[in-house]
C-alpha cells in the first residue's frame, strides 16, 4: 500500500486510450445516407421538444375555426358550404406556414458550434440542409394532417375520400419542400431567428391572403383578381381542392409542381453556397 | 515517406482578412506529426481564424497550407477525412442527448447503426459521461460538455485534432481531465494543434509552441525556450512580521534576483526564480529565522511572455517584432 493517490478528476486513462485506439475508419457514407441521418436528427429534436409542433399548427387551426364560424355563413351562405371551399386552402396555408420554421431552425443552428463540426465532416456538402428539410417534411405532414383531421371533426367530408385527402397532402408537402429553400436562404442571410420569422411571415402572410384560399376571386376587384389568379398559392389551393374533390385538375397540379421545382432549382444551389461560405 | 509528409501541418504565409481587419497576416507553421503543438496568444490574435483555415472551414485569402500532406483548399475533402475539430463554441448539438450526439456522428462518419451505437456507448463510458448519456447536452456542466465534445471528435480517431481553447472556463478538475485525454490521444498517435491563452497549458501539454500576436507568429520554440526568454517566474513570500521585510528583501536579492515589494506590508517577491533557486531561498529564509506565512513560485503569465517578447502587453500596439523572433530562433 502506498499513500500516493491519483489526483481527483483523473479520467480513466486506460479506458480512454482503449477507446481512442479501437477504431478503424469506415467507408464514407453515401449522400442519401448522410441526408437521412440529418433527417433523423430533426426527428430527435421533435421528440425532445414536441411542443414545437404546436407552434406550427395552432395558427391554422385558429384560422379554420374563426373563418368557418365567423365568416363562413356570410361568405358562402353556410358554415358547412364554406368549410368545403376553404379546408383544402387552409391545408395549403397550414403547411406553408410551417416552411418558415425551416428557415428559422436553420438560422438557430448556425449560431451553434455544432455546424462547424458538420462542416469538417467528410460528407456530401448539402447533406445537413437536405436532411433537415427531409426531417421538416415530416412536420409538414403533421401540420397538414392536423388541419384535415380537425376539418373532418367539424363535418368536412371530401368527395375524393381518403385517397383525395392523402394526395392533396402529398402535393402540398412536395410544394413546401421546394418553397422551404427560399426560407433557408433567408435563414442564412438574416442575423437572428426572429428576423427570419418576421421576414418569412411578412412574405407568406399576404401571399396566402391574396389567394383563393379564403374567398372566391371572382368577387374581387379586377386588378386584385388578376393577381390572385396568378398567385402560385392560388394554383396550389385549386389543385388541392380538386384532389380533395376527387376531380384532379391536371394543369393546376403540374403548375404547382413546376413552381416548386423552379424554386428548388434556384434556391437550393444558393442555399448550399451560402451555407458553405458562412 | 518523404520528409514533407512528416509534417502534420505545413503552412506558409497563411492570411485572412474580414473586411478591413487583417485577422491572420501571414502565418507560417511547421507542426511535426505525433506531438502536441501549442499556438499561444491572447484573444483576437488570430488563433481561431488560423484553425478554421486549417480545418477547411474558411478558405485562406493568402498563402497556403498542407495538412497531413494535403492542400487545405484543393484537397479539402481529403483533409476532412483526417482531421477533427473541437471548437471554442462547443461543437456538439445542445438539443440532443450525449448519446444521440455520438450516434449521430458515428452514422455521419459511415458506421452502421449497430456500430455507431456500440461506439457511442464505449466513448460515454471511457469519458465518464455514461450517467448523463440520456440527458440533453444543454443541461451538461462545462467539463462534461467538453469531454463529450472531445469524444465526438474521436468517434473515428483522427490523425490530426484541433483543440481550440479546450479548458477556457473549466474548473481545475475538469481541466486536468481534458489534459489527460489530450495526452492519451497523442500517446495513441494523433497529432494535436492546441490553441490556448494559457502559458501553463501550453507548458503542460505542448512539445512546441508558436506565439501569435495580431495575426503573426512572433516567436517559436519549445516551452523551455519560451520561458527562458521570459526569465522564469517569481518567488512570492509573505512574512509573519512586516517589520523584517527589508531584511528579507536583502537575502532574496542575494539568492534569487531583483525584489519587488508587494502592496501588502509583509509580502515581497523576487523575480528570476526557478524551482531550484526558490527552494534554496526559502530554506535560507527559514534558517535565518524569518517566520513565513506563505510562499509560492509563480509561473510567468501570458502577459509577461508578451511583455518579454514584444515589449508591450497583450493588447497594445507593437513595434516591429522581427528582432525578437530572431532572438528566439
Amino acid at each position: 500500500m502506498t499513500a500516493t493517490t491519483t489526483a481527483p478528476g483523473s479520467a480513466d486513462t486506460a479506458a480512454v486510450r482503449r477507446a481512442i485506439s479501437s477504431t478503424s475508419r469506415p467507408p464514407r457514407p453515401g449522400p442519401l445516407s448522410a441526408a437521412l441521418t440529418f433527417g433523423w436528427r430533426g426527428m430527435l429534436k421533435v421528440k425532445h421538444v414536441p411542443e414545437q409542433l404546436l407552434d406550427v399548427t395552432v395558427t391554422p387551426v385558429m384560422f379554420l375555426l374563426m373563418f368557418t364560424y365567423l365568416f363562413g355563413g356570410a361568405i358562402a351562405g353556410s358554415t358547412s358550404a364554406y368549410l368545403d371551399y376553404t379546408l383544402p386552402g387552409l391545408l395549403v396555408m397550414s403547411v406553408l406556414f410551417t416552411t418558415v420554421y425551416s428557415g428559422v431552425s436553420l438560422n438557430t443552428d448556425l449560431t451553434k458550434g455544432v455546424v462547424d463540426r458538420f462542416r469538417t465532416l467528410p460528407i456530401w456538402r448539402p447533406a445537413p440542409l437536405v436532411g433537415s428539410l427531409l426531417g421538416d417534411s415530416v412536420r409538414y405532414v403533421i401540420a397538414g394532417t392536423v388541419i384535415i383531421v380537425v376539418g373532418v371533426a367539424l363535418g368536412y367530408r371530401p368527395d375524393g375520400g381518403v385517397v383525395g385527402a392523402v394526395s392533396a397532402l402529398g402535393l402540398v408537402v412536395a410544394f413546401s419542400f421546394g418553397l422551404s429553400w427560399v426560407f433557408c436562404v433567408l435563414g442564412l442571410l438574416l442575423r437572428s431567428p426572429n428576423a427570419v420569422m418576421n421576414a418569412g411571415f411578412m412574405a407568406i402572410f399576404p401571399l396566402t391572403f391574396l389567394s383563393n384560399v379564403f374567398v372566391d376571386p371572382a368577387t374581387l376587384p379586377g386588378p386584385l383578381e388578376a393577381f390572385v389568379d396568378v398567385n402560385p398559392i392560388s394554383v396550389l389551393a385549386t389543385a388541392s381542392r380538386s384532389l380533395m374533390a376527387g376531380a384532379p385538375d391536371g394543369e393546376a397540379i403540374v403548375i404547382s409542381l413546376a413552381v416548386a421545382a423552379g424554386l428548388a432549382a434556384v434556391f437550393l444551389p444558393l442555399t448550399t453556397r451560402l451555407y458553405r461560405s458562412r | 515517406m518523404t520528409a514533407q509528409t512528416e509534417l502534420a501541418i505545413d503552412a506558409s504565409g497563411l492570411g485572412k482578412s474580414f473586411g478591413e481587419t487583417r485577422a491572420v497576416a501571414g502565418v507560417d507553421l511547421a507542426v511535426p506529426a505525433g506531438a502536441i503543438y501549442g499556438v499561444l496568444g491572447p484573444n483576437g490574435a488570430g488563433k481561431t481564424t488560423t484553425i478554421r483555415m486549417l480545418a477547411t472551414l474558411i478558405p485562406p485569402d493568402a498563402g497556403s497550407a498542407r495538412v497531413l500532406g494535403h492542400d487545405v483548399v484543393a484537397e479539402a475533402a481529403t483533409v476532412r477525412e483526417l482531421v477533427s475539430l473541437t471548437g471554442q463554441l462547443a461543437s456538439v448539438d445542445e438539443e440532443l442527448t450525449g448519446r444521440e450526439n455520438l450516434r449521430l456522428l458515428g452514422r455521419l462518419l459511415g458506421c452502421s447503426r449497430a456500430a455507431a451505437k456500440a461506439r457511442a456507448d464505449e466513448l460515454l463510458d471511457a469519458f465518464d459521461i455514461a450517467e448523463a448519456a440520456g440527458r440533453l447536452v444543454k443541461h451538461y456542466s462545462g467539463g462534461m460538455r467538453r469531454r463529450l465534445d472531445i469524444a465526438a471528435s474521436i468517434v473515428v480517431t483522427p490523425r490530426l485534432m484541433f483543440l481550440d481553447e479546450p479548458t477556457t472556463g473549466l474548473d481545475p478538475r475538469s481541466r486536468n481531465q481534458v489534459w489527460e485525454i489530450a495526452r492519451a490521444l497523442v500517446a495513441e498517435g494523433t497529432t494535436i494543434l492546441l490553441c490556448t491563452q494559457y502559458l501553463e497549458e501550453a507548458d503542460q501539454l505542448a512539445d512546441g509552441i508558436a506565439v501569435i500576436d495580431r495575426g503573426r507568429v512572433i516567436a517559436e520554440g519549445t516551452p523551455a525556450d519560451l520561458k527562458a526568454s521570459v526569465g522564469t517566474g517569481s518567488l512570492y513570500v509573505r512574512l509573519l512580521d512586516p517589520a523584517r521585510r527589508a531584511e528579507a528583501a536583502q537575502l532574496l536579492e542575494r539568492t534569487v534576483g531583483p525584489v519587488v515589494l508587494e502592496p501588502e506590508p509583509a509580502a515581497l517577491s523576487a523575480t528570476g526564480a526557478d524551482a531550484e533557486r526558490a527552494a534554496t531561498a526559502v530554506a535560507e529564509l527559514h534558517r535565518a529565522g524569518f517566520p513565513l506565512v506563505h510562499f509560492s513560485l509563480q509561473q510567468p503569465s501570458l502577459d509577461e511572455v508578451f511583455l518579454a517578447l514584444t515589449g508591450h502587453a497583450a493588447e497594445e500596439t507593437s513595434p516591429s517584432t522581427d528582432d525578437l523572433q530572431e532572438h528566439l530562433s
